[in-house]
């Protein structure tokens, strides 16, 4: 029961991860009718806006270190500290949630010009070239942070006050062997938050309902007058904010590279058509049930009997689904099946 | 009465909580024209799609010459001699109009799937006479290395009558053959489904124009709400005032 | 290009047969007749080649060739290991073996159409992938990559004659497979390839998967079954793939996890769109471009390109140099992704499309100056 748990908290983070990823891609695609190949370069773009910040922060000179005094060592010292003192060191160690308060504009900017300067061309265009135009795209971005950052991934430290784990299972009397990460909890309560967020917004505004009835019937909305399409280049910046404060809050977890684009964006792939193209529901619970399927995948029990079963997971249940339900979990039908 | 080519019995299909059909019945005589008219929703190209596999019916059977569509795919309901004429013209847009009448040329000869990777068009002479015969047969013979995507609609729609009439059919079905047509087209299309019928195929019409319903049919059934509520000579179904009632509104026909 | 004929197919043949016969020769100029890259642009080829007659024919954007390539490889270095260095074997092993996984996958992704599809095959190839990496270990060699060692046990080769010292190459009855003979071989095998794809888009077989791709609606209402066509196609493009994986083992003898990346998938749909999707010569002009920049890019750097602006003022070469510095050496995959791009936008048919498409406005000219109407395009079977 206590692995059980441990293995449900551990795929929990990566699970919200995913669903947010998934939620913008889904968003896209069925406002936009874009299948977006550099969605998962968002999710990049947004983590390594959190590296930006943290250099930022931390761009140093060296002084005379206090503390030694029977010579003179000199030690790199962020500006931050020279000129803030110890509230300066704080905002340092709090650079990850701060990066959000810059993430938000910068990846809406993105978003605008990647929807005006590019996607908006290709609304017409067929599936094939939308998947290759955005690939192209997504290699140009990765390859650009790989010029700019390095190829090394670059560690992130959570906040100070974050750093240790929660005794979860003391909690509820499960043993203190299930401890969970603060930091991975903040994760899964900050996706969830979001996540309410997107749907609040979709259902109880009236661009959200806009934007719903256009992903229902975008000719109809057209005709009433409404001018949809700039309704939906907005859409894509905040498919393109979602997935850019994902990427913020993962740094801790899992250090960036210029990788880290790819490799969520096949996985993020794998769940929208898990969830069922065009179902919002569907990509936030799929992208869960397969965070989860993969961290039980990865337990030693499992590979005993199934060897490699963690490397494959995924796709496998991905393989099954489309065979078994074609729609995936909630797709609607007619969606992307000419 | 002729022999029975197609045999609907007690056709039932629900989409939702929605009854496009109830309990059809409907007898199709060989080497007859059938008109199904009805107005829009009454469930006639519904009716269509179960003959040629797209729906399977909730209930009931179709029969052809003695072997049963229900269940079947539309592939293997054409190669038992069912071809079908859409109401939006389904043809290869991108292949020249003599490629499309050849590809259902090669679908009467070699079956459902042949792995024909060794042969050459170049050689192959007979089907592309057959395809050639067609074509000057519905007049496009001037056209045929076009683009088939280059048409305008009204030859898009004869084109497809040609991919349908290059394989034999022993059943024609047409889903409003005519519809945007003008009226010189209308007049050729009708032309020619006279010519086909001398040479005893049978077909089934779904048309609203009734100036096409009246030159070709030999029978007509009234479709409303799911159920065939007339059927006869066409002169019958004209004076029958519950289809007047029904199809018109009142209006007179 | 020409109206096509079983004279003008003849023609093209012969053209490409003596094209790639005489690389060595019209490629010095602009330096690439080295057998390395020959060998490299024979190999994509037909990687390309292949893919096209799944993609340009059908219409199935598979992300999950790469797969086939990988594959092809291992078992073309399994043969060198087991049973001998003769590169036939290993050529025919590698084809088969990707022929028979392309079945299983094409079997199962073949299910679904359109991105669905994409989607499927590029989960099997990452599980390929994956897999390759960990568990197969025993097979794959892991990251190292599976390679000859002097312990392997070559059944054939050693009943016919003692090991002699050091590790042996591969070999076609004795002679060596590196430098051109290497070439020579993959050539052959090149002309073969393309022989085989020409003959599949004017034959019945071509035309009906032509068909599918422009509506696979009416194809099964004129009585088609799609799906075995597609599966043939699926099979033959996936034994191109493993055509292509053995003889990059024939050139160079290992095989690694790498090659079967899904990057390295989109990488022959880049050479294919490049070249031109659903032409004959497209693919395998795609395929010799990429590689030819991809070996000049790649071996830029800093030092090469201030000799190459020297001559400019200094403020300006070092801003010239730093900004032509990101697409070569290193970042030679941003010039790709960019190309990729480009080629999308701009010119959706290929280099074979942007040449008719200037062909034929100088022909449109002349015509109109003779006033002569040129507003319908014309084809022929």
């Amino acid at each position: 029961m206590d692995a059980f748990l441990l293995q449900v908290l551990n795929g929990l983070d990566k699970g919200g991860a995913y669903a947010l990823i998934a939620l913008g891609l889904t968003l896209v695609f069925g406002t936009l009718g874009v299948v977006n190949f550099a969605h998962g370069a968002l999710f990049m773009l947004g983590a390594f806006c959190a590296v930006s910040l943290q250099q930022l922060l931390t761009i140093s000179k060296k002084i005379k270190d206090p503390s030694v005094t029977f010579f003179d060592a000199f030690k790199e010292t962020p500006y931050m500290e020279i000129w803030f003192g110890d509230a300066g060191t704080a905002i340092i160690s709090y650079s990850v949630p701060l990066s959000i308060l810059l993430a938000i504009p910068v990846m809406l900017l993105v978003g605008l010009i990647m929807e005006r300067g590019l996607i908006q061309f290709f609304y017409k265009r067929s599936h094939a070239e939308q998947i290759l135009v955005t690939f192209g795209l997504a290699i140009v971005i990765q390859e650009l942070i790989k010029v700019a950052f390095g190829a090394n991934p670059i560690p992130q430290a959570a906040p100070p006050i974050f750093a240790g784990t929660a005794p979860v299972g003391h909690w509820i009397g499960l043993g203190d062997a299930v401890v969970y990460p603060w930091w991975r909890m903040i994760y899964l309560f900050f996706s969830g938050v979001v996540i309410f967020a997107v749907f609040a917004f979709l259902r109880y505004t009236t661009y959200g309902m806009v934007v719903r009835a256009g992903m229902a019937d975008r000719e109809t909305v057209g005709l009433l007058g409404i001018n949809i399409q700039r309704r939906f280049t907005i859409v894509f910046g905040i498919a393109a904010v979602v997935a850019g404060l994902a990427g913020v809050m993962y740094t801790p977890i899992l250090p960036p590279d210029y990788h880290l684009g790819m490799e969520f964006l096949v996985l993020s792939f794998v769940v929208v058509v898990v969830g069922g193209m065009g179902s919002l529901p569907g990509a936030v619970s799929a992208g869960f049930l397969l965070g989860i399927l993969q961290s039980f995948a990865s337990m030693n029990e499992v590979k005993n009997i199934f060897p490699g079963i963690d490397q494959i997971i995924i796709y496998l249940v991905a393989v099954v689904i489309l065979l078994v339900l074609p729609r995936g979990l909630m797709g609607r039908k007619g969606v992307m099946e000419s | 009465m002729g022999k029975i080519i197609l045999d609907v019995s007690d056709v039932q299909m629900r989409f939702g909580g929605l009854m496009a059909l109830s309990d059809i019945n409907l007898q199709i005589e060989e080497g007859k024209t059938h008109a199904i008219i009805g107005p829009n929703g009454a469930g006639k190209s519904t009716l269509l799609n179960v003959c040629v596999g797209r729906l399977q019916p909730n209930h009931g059977t179709v029969m052809f010459e003695g072997t049963t569509l229900t269940g079947k795919t539309p592939y293997e309901i054409n190669q038992v001699g069912v071809a079908r004429v859409f109401q939006t013209p389904e043809i290869f847009p991108e292949l020249t109009i003599l490629q499309n009448v050849m590809v259902p040329a090669f679908a009467k000869r070699d079956g459902t799937f042949r792995f024909n990777a060794g042969g050459s068009l170049f050689g192959e002479r007979q089907i592309r006479e057959e395809a050639e015969h067609v074509l000057e047969d519905l007049g496009l013979t001037e056209q045929r290395h076009h683009v088939a995507g280059s048409l305008s609609r009204g030859d898009k729609r004869r084109l497809e009558l040609a991919m349908c009439l290059v394989q034999h059919p022993r059943l024609l079905l047409l889903d409003e053959p005519t519809a945007g047509m003008s009226r010189a087209d209308t007049n050729r299309t009708i032309e020619i489904l006279k010519r086909i019928k001398e040479r005893g195929m049978t077909k089934v019409i779904i048309e609203h124009d009734m100036h096409v319903v009246f030159s070709l049919a030999d029978k007509i059934s009234v479709l409303a709400q799911g159920r065939i509520i007339a059927e006869g000579a066409p002169d019958d179904v004209r004076g029958n005032p519950k289809v007047q009632e029904a199809y018109l509104g009142g209006a007179h026909l | 290009m020409s109206i096509p004929s079983p004279r003008n197919d003849w023609i093209l043949m012969a053209v490409f047969t003596a094209a790639v016969l005489a690389m060595p020769v019209w490629l010095a100029p602009i330096g690439a007749a080295y057998p390395d890259l020959l060998q490299k642009f024979a190999i994509f080829g037909i990687f390309a080649i292949g893919f096209n007659i799944l993609f340009g024919l059908t219409g199935y954007l598979s992300f999950g060739h790469a797969a086939f390539l990988g594959v092809g490889s291992y078992a073309a270095v399994w043969s060198f290991k087991l049973l001998t260095m003769n590169v036939l074997p290993a050529v025919l092993f590698g084809t088969v073996l990707a022929g028979l996984f392309a079945v299983l996958i094409g079997f199962v992704s073949l299910r679904r159409s359109g991105i669905y599809f994409s989607i499927l095959t590029l989960a099997f190839a990452q599980m390929s992938y994956n897999l390759a990496y960990s568990v197969l270990t025993p097979i794959t060699n892991g990251e190292t990559g599976l390679q000859l060692t002097l312990q392997d046990p070559r059944v054939i080769d050693n009943a016919i004659s003692a090991p002699g010292e050091g590790l042996p190459w591969t070999e076609l009855f004795g002679i060596k497979m590196s430098g051109y003979p290497g070439f020579y071989f993959c050539a052959v095998m090149l002309i073969i390839a393309f022989f085989i794809s020409l003959r599949i888009f004017r034959s019945p077989f071509g035309m009906m998967l032509l068909a599918i791709k422009s509506n696979q609606t009416r194809m099964s209402y004129t009585g088609f079954n799609t799906r075995p066509y597609l599966l043939v196609a699926f099979v033959i493009s996936g034994m191109y793939a493993g055509l292509a994986g053995s003889l990059l083992a024939v050139t160079d003898p290992l095989a690694g996890a790498e090659r079967m990346q899904w990057t390295a998938s989109g990488e022959v749909v880049l050479m294919t769109i490049l070249g031109g999707v659903g032409t004959l010569v497209g693919p395998m002009l795609g395929a010799g471009i990429i590689k030819y920049f991809e070996n000049i890019f790649s071996a830029y750097n800093d030092q090469i390109l201030h000799g190459i602006f020297a001559a400019l003022p200094d403020g300006i070469e070092a801003v010239v140099v730093a900004v032509t510095g990101l697409f070569v050496g290193e970042g030679w995959h941003l010039t790709l992704g960019a190309l990729f791009m480009i080629i999308v936008i701009f010119l959706p048919g290929g280099l074979v499309e942007g040449a008719r498409r200037i062909k034929s406005f100088f022909v449109r000219r002349s015509l109109r100056r003779h006033g002569i109407r040129t507003d319908q395009p014309v084809t022929r079977v």
